[in-house]
């Protein structure tokens, strides 16, 4: 099995996601990662540790902003230069397009929202949760390249500590690729970790009883080194940005830690955070479905448990 | 302006997978995506920005999709094109956006709208494909539209913040549901897409295959989550929350 795996970097900084599906695909075999962008190539140290044979950067001013097409035109002359047989990526709106323009592309079989691959009788299979994660499909692949799209949080960054080599990777763009242009981009102001890379998330809901509640969410999420997420229900009323969004229409995360406060656990949120490792929830509704699948769950006042959670975790936390 | 729509049937009510076939089953009542409603309309605020034009709906699906379709030309859409085929059955993202990219070439449509994701297979990645068999740019997750002068410019949200991207027509758009509120169809419009053109097309017709390079090999159960604790807080439920969190390692 010969890897590639699309290493998303924001910032200056390789998404941990994206390092996650490298350090699982070197385990199961010959791993590369592609840095795609514009005056990236220092970012090529920062993935050298999880145990990637080769890393291909493609900088070129032309591919500065975030676009899929062009990554799509660097990946495929990768794949077929090089014979990847799978090509892996951590799911992110720029990771999902990028994929299924590639699988277009070669004319390749691309699964999506996946939870984890194996390899069983010399095979590649992936597992994806379906129908709100209440069944847990195994998919394969035919003939030609594998790619798969992995769930945000799949898989842990694990450093094997092995220097990788740097290869410069060729840069030749379809017409069509350059036709659509980054005008501007602005970038959320956000305190703390990005959502999808948080190992810790304090979330609000509909429970919460008012925007102005928010506070004791973000206090929270601040005393944790959490990042903060909001329920589709309160994004929509206009009391948090659509961005915080956790669910069916919004993100799926994965943290270590999601504390839920106010949130019934309907569907369309359970499908975003199930996967998250500890689930704690705060709600005055003893019947509210969330309690079904919090590990922790406690029915009472989230204006008088927030704020004392928050005291007893800044002392403990010091 | 001409604008395709492409729209999927999916499954009214709970959804299940039939487990001797391992496909989802789709013999129930089906209704129109959700998320293609949003598509739709804006299809229709951006004809009426442009004095006029024509929306035509693209999909692929059972016959009996044609009354989804239906929905969508009661809010305003002008016609339909369905590829109905038994041989389009279990086509993936390869099959499907092949034999959806061999209608949108014979539409030669100015802009191409998709919705945000298949309610049914939880997909939203299809406009990215059929935009590169199309060759045209592709623009996705869009919150705000506007196309003038031969170009579209769509403002997004992505993990990071806010981008505002620009591509000059023919381009694919693939719009999230915050960009609007779908309209509910007016009985006059209803009643009036009953005699609105629904055509019908095989593979054969436009002489290409769909097909798979992917595969559903097993269903199984998810595994249990551990053992739940639920308390009733009596004043003491943070402290509990504390010692919970630190019990797991995790503060």
């Amino acid at each position: 099995m010969s890897t590639l795996v699309f290493l998303e970097h924001h910032d200056g900084e390789i998404q941990k996601g994206a390092l996650g599906v490298l350090a699982k695909a070197a385990q199961l075999g010959d791993a590369s990662g592609v840095v795609v962008g514009s005056g990236v190539r220092s970012l090529t140290e920062q993935a050298g540790k999880y145990g990637a044979s080769n890393l291909f950067v493609a900088d070129d001013a032309a591919l500065d902003a975030p676009l899929p097409q062009p990554r799509v035109d660097v990946l495929a002359s990768l794949v077929r230069d090089h014979g990847f047989d799978t090509v892996l990526f951590a799911a992110s709106v720029l990771a999902a397009d990028v994929a299924a323009g590639l699988a277009a592309r070669l004319d390749a079989g691309l699964n999506w929202d996946l939870a984890d691959l194996t390899e069983q009788d010399g095979r590649l299979v992936g597992k994806r949760p379906a129908l709100g994660d209440s069944v847990v499909v195994d998919v394969g692949w035919g003939d030609g390249p594998k790619l798969a799209l992995f769930r945000s949080g799949t898989f842990d960054p694990v450093e094997t500590g092995r220097s990788a080599q740097v290869v410069d990777a060729t840069v030749q763009l379809e017409e069509h690729s350059k036709a659509a242009t980054m005008i501007e981009q602005a970038h959320a102001e956000s305190e703390g970790p990005n959502l999808e890379e948080a190992d810790v998330i304090v979330a609000g809901g509909r429970g919460l009883g008012g925007p102005e509640n928010f506070t004791l969410v973000e206090q929270l999420a601040k005393a944790l080194g959490g990042a903060v997420g909001a329920t589709r229900a309160v994004v929509d009323a206009g009391w948090y940005p659509y961005s915080t969004q956790i669910g069916q229409t919004g993100k799926t995360v994965a943290p270590k830690l999601y504390v839920a406060c106010g949130i019934s656990g309907a569907i369309q949120h359970k499908v975003g955070m199930q996967s998250s490792g500890t689930i704690v929830a705060i709600n005055k509704d003893p019947n509210a479905p969330i309690f079904e699948f919090a590990d922790f769950g406690v029915v009472g006042d989230i204006h008088q448990i927030v704020p004392k959670l928050t005291e007893l975790v800044r002392e403990r936390r010091g | 302006m001409k604008i395709a729509v492409c729209v999927k049937q999916v499954p009214e009510g709970t959804k299940r997978i039939d487990r001797a076939t391992m496909r989802l089953d789709r013999s129930g009542e089906g209704a129109l995506n959700a998320f293609d409603a949003h598509a739709v309309e804006e299809a229709l605020r951006v004809k009426d920005a442009a004095g006029g034009g024509e929306i035509v709906l693209v999909s692929m699906g059972p016959a009996k999709a044609a009354d989804a379709l239906r929905k969508a030309l009661a809010m305003g859409a002008d016609r339909s094109v369905l590829v109905t085929d038994d041989a389009a059955a279990g086509a993936d993202l390869v099959g499907t956006s092949r034999v959806l990219a061999a209608v949108l070439e014979r539409e030669q449509a100015d802009l191409v709208l998709f919705g945000q994701q298949a309610a049914d297979a939880d997909g939203a990645v299809l406009w990215s494909a059929v935009a590169e068999r199309l060759r045209t740019p592709v623009i996705s997750q869009v919150a705000e539209l506007t196309v003038a002068d031969g170009k579209a410019r769509g403002k997004r949200q992505t993990e990071f913040g806010y981008d505002v991207i620009e591509a000059p027509l023919p381009a694919v758009v693939a719009v999230s549901d915050a960009i609007n509120e779908p309209r509910y169809p007016s009985l006059k419009g209803i009643m009036g897409a009953k005699s609105k053109p629904q055509e019908t097309l095989t593979l054969a017709d436009l002489g290409v295959e769909a097909g798979a390079k992917t595969e559903v090999l097993a269903l199984s159960d998810p595994p249990p989550r551990g053992d739940t604790t639920k308390i009733e807080d009596d004043g003491n439920a943070a402290a509990q929350i504390v010692e919970f969190l630190a019990e797991k390692r995790l503060l």
